[in-house]
């Protein structure tokens, strides 16, 4: 026998594939233990989670959306839905980066400290980016930042050198764009 | 509607759904439902050892009779024993449901005697779980276990019951029309790939049928449907461990089992097939072996009722997503109405070279005079009953092999085995759930002797019940499975595969008041297993087998299926796998 005892018992991993991200929507019931299940699923069959979002959006009728934006090989994102999609809470999964354009946007609340030239870049900077001051003190502001998560990352980037003092990210939530309904 | 207790209502509910026998154990969170069960005649329950043993026994219920299979536990230790059985059953796609008792709503968090998060616990070893929180809920919660365990790809589903709920009063109503707004499995398959799939099979050269447990679980008429097609176009066909008597094995078109511990001809067929018909199967790592040489040559058709089945490990050309027996059907249908035609020559020609695979008698053995081979043991068992109305239960490891290749099945839901999860004590068990579900029968557990010690409590449920079991142990001293890749990957170190310390099972089925035969010697063999049959009583026969046998053909995992190991005894024809055989078809 020449096989080495590391490489049997279970079949190799398959050569590198190259990795997408995409956004995928879940609509769920908004029922107890849903999003452990959802989360479990990737959890537990190794699946990345980059950003998940979850609010209930239809009250009457108990549904759930859930936003996930995800990476993966072209055969691990087509399992990621199909596993999604047999939970038996999920009504449907919409994967927004297939299915024509979709709008993807992320609100951040960011928190800067400084006195003089700082505070002066620091809003002229947020009016660059249409962020809003929403809190202000006599040495910090906060502002509300709404836009893509790229825009996001640009916009703390630059606080960086002005203060930063820390960021909260709602995580992405998305829509197709055009008339119709998931 | 009527008015009655939580625990009423989940006796009501079980009568309603048609189950006849409840697994269980007893415990202080499920008194309330033991109680509600000792007033009724309805629902009979039999009292298992351990909690594991009642989800096995309900598997060999369910697998046997199509049917749900039900089981009784309480909560903590009742549950996370049954974790092992949930786990298999979601593995082989056993439709079940499983009560579990629960501390009282205002406990639960607690840390409370006996709590433990059970749908937590269980959530990714079931198809769907349930924490009842209110009395209303509850008879809606048990009709809709039972709808999504049997339906779709069937699957073990907990329902969790707290004490409090079980005591409370509320109204039960009857199963009703169910719709579930989110569930709802797709039966049918799509019409166009129909088409395109007999298009396929009508041009292929070196067509396939590769069939899983999918069949079976679709129901008997899949596995005629599936009969209908193969005999209609004259393919071979090969199966899955899950799948074996959904064809029977005994027609000239049956390969026999492929896979690791596959036929030659089985193996050789998947990797130069043109064409794989895969039908209710999963391209599971035991079926494929390395990906990227798995049958490298074909297109694919993939019939699967489950869609994350589908190009999980292996891409396929055609996907039909879809019930077994509604696709065959269709598919029967569009041939005939086309009147597809095959390529007769071309499948002559593929015959012929599957012939050549076949002389090689990849399952040939040195059989003994002097000591009993395990593949002779299970031959001659398979040859003493035959005959008769016979269901067939395995533990896990060589012997279960040598069963799937030495026992041959005409009929479909006759053999029940771990496939899956590959649960070690999985056969006595569900060999008790077969035995109640089919009284008059003959049910044969084929064990090993260091399996079937994880699950031997439950001959006392065996013996309790007048259930006469045979438990026909290939008793080889040694895990045979782990000691034979030891000795071919881990240079013949035998790390703890060896059972210093084994019972005398003879006497061991004497203390269960059993009955006990042991048997050493190849003469013997025959008298001893008829006497074992004509024994109206649990049986353990202990087979005392050659303990350096190993189970051959094998494709060590992370191999192709053309680099498969055979025994010594195997004819040697070595032109059926030169190249240029190859290129000849």
């Amino acid at each position: 026998m020449t096989t080495s005892a590391t490489t049997t018992h279970y079949p190799a991993m398959t050569a590198a594939e190259p990795v997408e991200t995409r956004t995928l929507c879940v609509l769920v019931d908004n029922e107890p233990g849903v999003l452990a299940r959802v989360i479990g699923l990737f959890a537990g069959r190794g699946y990345n989670i980059d950003s998940l979002t979850v609010s209930e959006t239809e009250h009457e009728k108990h549904l759930s959306r859930i936003t996930i934006v995800t990476r993966g090989t072209a055969m691990v994102l087509e399992q990621i839905k199909n596993q999604l999609d047999r939970l038996v809470p999920v009504h449907r999964v919409v994967d927004l980066s297939a299915g024509g354009p979709a709008i993807a946007r992320e609100l951040a609340m960011v928190k800067v400290r400084g006195t003089g030239e700082h505070r002066l870049e620091a809003l002229r900077l947020a009016d660059a980016f249409r962020a809003r001051v929403i809190d202000a003190t006599t040495e910090s502001f906060v502002f509300e930042i709404t836009g893509s998560s790229d825009k996001i990352e640009s916009f703390i980037s630059l606080m960086l050198p002005v203060g930063l003092v820390e960021v909260s990210r709602t995580g992405v939530v998305a829509i197709a764009r055009g008339p119709e309904g998931m | 509607m009527t008015e009655m207790t939580g625990a009423e209502m989940v006796i009501a509910a079980l009568a309603d759904q048609g189950v006849e026998h409840i697994f269980g154990y007893p415990g202080g969170a499920v008194l309330p439902i033991y109680d509600a069960l000792f007033q009724q005649e309805k629902v009979r329950h039999i009292l298992v050892r351990h909690e594991q043993g009642a989800v096995h026994a309900a598997e060999g219920y369910a697998r046997s009779t199509g049917k749900v299979g039900a089981v009784l536990v309480t909560s903590g230790p009742g549950a996370t024993n049954a974790v092992t059985g949930l786990t298999d059953a979601l593995c082989d796609s056993v439709p079940l449901v499983v009560i579990t008792g629960q501390v009282p709503t205002h406990l639960i968090g607690n840390d409370a005697f006996q709590e433990c998060d059970t749908v937590g616990i269980t959530r990714p070893c079931t198809k769907y779980n349930y924490l009842v929180k209110s009395v209303a809920d509850l008879p809606r919660v048990l009709h809709e276990a039972f709808h999504i365990a049997s339906s779709g790809r069937p699957g073990p589903v907990v329902v969790d019951i707290p004490k409090d709920i079980q005591f409370a009063k509320g109204r039960y109503f009857k199963p009703t029309e169910f719709d579930h707004r989110g569930y709802r499995p797709k039966l049918k398959g799509d019409p166009d790939k129909i088409k395109r799939a007999v298009e396929m099979m009508a041009a292929a050269k070196r067509p396939l049928f590769y069939t899983g447990g999918g069949v079976i679980n679709s129901g008997p008429r899949a596995s005629d449907l599936l009969r209908e097609l193969v005999k209609l176009t004259g393919f071979p066909l090969t199966s899955t461990l899950m799948g074996l008597g959904a064809f029977p094995a005994a027609d000239p078109q049956w390969l026999g089992m492929l896979g690791m511990h596959g036929t030659w001809e089985a193996n050789w067929s998947m990797h130069d097939c043109d064409l794989m018909i895969a039908v209710g199967s999963r391209f599971d790592d035991r079926i494929t072996g390395r990906l990227d040489a798995f049958s490298p040559g074909s297109k694919k058709i993939h019939i699967d009722i489950d869609p994350s089945s589908i190009n999980k490990n292996v891409k396929v050309d055609v996907p039909i997503v879809g019930d077994c027996a509604h696709v065959l059907e269709d598919l029967l249908r569009v041939w005939r109405e086309g009147g597809a035609k095959t390529d007769r020559k071309a499948l002559d020609a593929w015959w012929a070279q599957i012939g050549k695979w076949r002389a090689k008698n990849s399952l040939a053995y040195r059989n003994s005079n002097e000591i009993i081979k395990p593949q002779y043991a299970i031959q001659r068992l398979y040859e003493l009953t035959k005959d008769r109305d016979t269901y067939i239960t395995t533990e896990v490891g060589q012997h279960q092999m040598w069963a799937a290749q030495f026992y041959h099945f005409q009929e479909p839901t006759r053999w029940m085995t771990s496939g899956g999860l590959g649960t070690m004590g999985y056969g006595l068990p569900a060999s008790v759930g077969v035995q109640l579900a089919h009284p008059d029968s003959l049910v044969i557990d084929i064990a090993g002797e260091a399996s079937v010690l994880m699950t031997m409590q439950e001959m006392s449920t065996a013996v309790q019940y007048e259930l006469p079991i045979k438990i026909f142990i290939i008793n080889n001293q040694y895990m045979g499975m782990v000691r034979q890749w030891q000795e071919l990957l881990h240079g013949g170190r035998y790390s703890h595969s060896y059972t210093e310390a084994l019972p005398d099972f003879v006497k061991l089925a004497e203390a269960y008041h059993a009955h006990g035969i042991r048997c050493e010697h190849p003469g013997e063999l025959d008298d001893k297993i008829r006497e074992m049959i004509e024994v109206d009583k649990p049986v353990i026969f202990d087979c005392v087998v050659d303990p350096a046998e190993n189970c051959f053909p094998m494709i060590p995992s992370g191999r192709a299926h053309n680099e498969m190991l055979l025994g010594d005894a195997t004819t040697r024809v070595e032109d059926a796998v030169t190249e240029k055989g190859k290129m000849l078809v």
